[in-house]
């Protein structure tokens, strides 16, 4: 991280700290902020985050591992998560997740050669209503089949 | 019938927008609260309703408020619960997507009865476009002035901050949802002292499940009376009850609180898919005791479903067929409760971990003639043994499906 980009990033995170009524408070925002401009939390980051918070490095390295939606590697250009849960799982989520194993060559946890796709299973999205579904970075698809899949993934670049 | 009260208006285009919202009566209750009511007047009338909490435990939402010291030399927060990890639940996802400005109205009026001044929105991680959109809702409000600093010119003030998880279902405990915004490892508080007297930063806190606040100006507008005719004496208003799972018709269905559960699957929710039979029912997200297919004349309400051995937690139903082997089950939910087990207690840690362990053994067809025995005694030896409730959630579901489907579940055993 260039020390120009450090500074800008220190900006955006003081910005945040100040919303709340203790530092401490801005740990999770401030997280979520860093890995999503750096794209994930390495020990440098976690070292810039417990500088701008006052806070010991430990602290933030108890928080990093604790939470799966904070990643301490590297993740593809494109994360995808399905769900592995009940009502997913009575709609075939196992089938899927073998499917997009298959279509991307890789295992669940694995990121493609090209940095392009990375591959995880979940707990509960919070979509039952529309099982089997799946995240792409933020964006949620339901009433998954393999053709939905290949659609989806197909406009991906 | 259906009793739109709460999803009245989902339909309405934009209702998001606040002056859609306005248009539709909005921020109305506000006023009403506000401008006619004192503090103490909002929190009799609430408490009046019998609106218990929609999250999970069910706690009458007006005691819990009465709990937080009217006189506290210390600030005091409200924080909103919108962590809605439970499987099988999706209703607040519903309500805060096509209604933030109802969660808003009701975070108001619970702040002015308890005379919080910071409210914070806990929401999963995952819900990061409705995290923005109730940010912008927010920031509507504080324009019009309903929200910030002397809203509608009474002197009372309050902010509300949007802080979003990050993929921990601990995280809707309550004193886990704590931790969180502490910026520490989400690890559940021993209680007593309870929130409402130690809370955020050490402070008076409440805690409230998104469509128990959601509910809220609905009691002011119409009064406790018609709320509590609305369902049940000592269980008043409706329930979004999610459907999920082999019906033909799975969404949510904002019902009368003790609406039969017989009727909410094969009325309301259209009954089995493809000429399906129904096998097995969960119905109050995955942390509530499995109903037998016979057990289903229920009334969906907290105290009748307590009566059953089971709970209507979030009023999450997951419908499950024939033809789906209950060892499916078993093995999903054994391997939610392992992953998402805090660590911090020993018999939750090990024991939910130990359990899946020998579940994936039977899957694998190295099932032990005592395996359902070694399940049960392991499910236990958590039960009550934990600081928080997740123990009891991942033990109760388990032991009711290895007692209610022993039979089928020894199938996979070596005789």
């Amino acid at each position: 991280m260039s020390p120009e980009y450090s500074g800008k990033l220190r900006k955006k995170i003081d910005e945040i700290v100040t919303r709340y009524p203790k530092k401490d408070a801005a740990l999770l925002p401030v997280l979520h902020l860093v890995q999503n401009e750096v794209g994930f939390i390495s020990p440098e980051e976690e070292k810039l985050v417990a500088q701008a918070l006052g806070i010991k490095p430990m602290r933030v390295r108890e928080v990093v591992s604790f939470y799966t939606m904070i990643s301490s590697q590297p993740l593809g250009r494109y994360h995808i998560q399905v769900c592995s849960n009940l009502s997913c799982h009575l709609d075939g989520s196992d089938q899927l997740i073998d499917y997009l194993k298959r279509k991307l060559g890789i295992g669940v946890g694995e990121t493609t050669a090209d940095k392009k796709f990375t591959l995880s299973t979940v707990e509960c999205l919070g979509a039952c209503e529309q099982a089997p579904c799946m995240m792409v970075n933020f964006e949620y698809y339901g009433q998954l089949d393999e053709a939905r899949i290949d659609q989806i993934l197909d406009r991906l670049i | 019938m259906e009793e739109k009260i709460l999803t009245r208006g989902f339909d309405i285009k934009n209702l998001f927008e606040i002056d859609v919202y306005l248009q539709h009566g909005g921020y109305k209750a506000v006023e009403n609260a506000l401008l006619g009511m004192t503090p103490s007047a909002v929190l009799e009338e609430v408490k009046k309703a019998n609106l218990r909490g929609r999250g999970g435990a069910g706690f009458p939402a007006g005691v819990k408020w009465s709990f937080v010291p009217q006189k506290a030399e210390t600030p005091k927060y409200l924080c909103v619960n919108a962590d809605e990890g439970e499987p099988g639940t999706f209703k607040d996802r519903y309500i805060m997507s096509h209604n933030p400005h109802l969660l808003l109205e009701g975070t108001i009026i619970a702040s002015y009865a308890v005379g919080i001044h910071l409210a914070l929105i806990y929401i999963r991680g995952e819900y990061e476009a409705i995290a923005r959109r109730l940010e912008n809702a927010i920031a509507d409000a504080c324009e019009r002035g309903y929200l910030g600093k002397n809203i509608l010119g009474t002197g009372f003030g309050l902010d509300v901050i949007v802080h979003r998880g990050a993929g921990a279902y601990i995280c809707g405990e309550e004193t886990a949802l704590l931790e969180s915004i502490e910026g520490k490892r989400p690890y559940p508080r021993l209680k007593p002292p309870f929130p409402a007297s130690v809370g955020l930063f050490q402070n008076p806190t409440v805690i409230n499940n998104v469509e128990t606040l959601a509910n809220v100006p609905l009691i002011i507008l119409n009064g406790a009376q018609w709320f509590v005719k609305k369902g049940l004496p000592k269980d008043g208003g409706t329930r979004i009850f999610g459907v999920s799972g082999m019906v033909k018709k799975p969404g949510i269905y904002e019902l009368p609180v003790g609406t039969s559960l017989r009727k909410i699957i094969f009325e309301y929710a259209g009954g089995m898919r493809k000429g399906k039979k129904l096998k097995a029912v969960i119905p109050g997200g995955m942390s509530a005791p499995v109903l037998t297919a016979d057990e289903i004349d229920l009334a969906m309400d907290c105290d009748s479903l307590a009566g059953a051995n089971s709970m209507l937690g979030s009023a999450a139903i997951i419908v499950i067929d024939q033809e789906t082997p209950i060892f499916e089950v078993l093995k999903t939910v054994t391997k939610f409760y392992s992953h998402e087990s805090c660590g911090q207690c020993t018999p939750c840690r090990i024991g939910t971990s130990w359990i899946h362990k020998i579940v994936e053994r039977i899957g694998q067809g190295d099932g032990e003639e005592d395996d359902i025995d070694a399940i049960i005694r392991l499910a236990s030896n958590i039960l009550g043994k934990t600081l928080c409730p997740l123990g009891d959630a991942a033990a109760l579901p388990i032991l009711s499906l290895c007692r209610k489907f022993r039979g089928e579940l020894e199938e996979r055993l070596p005789r």
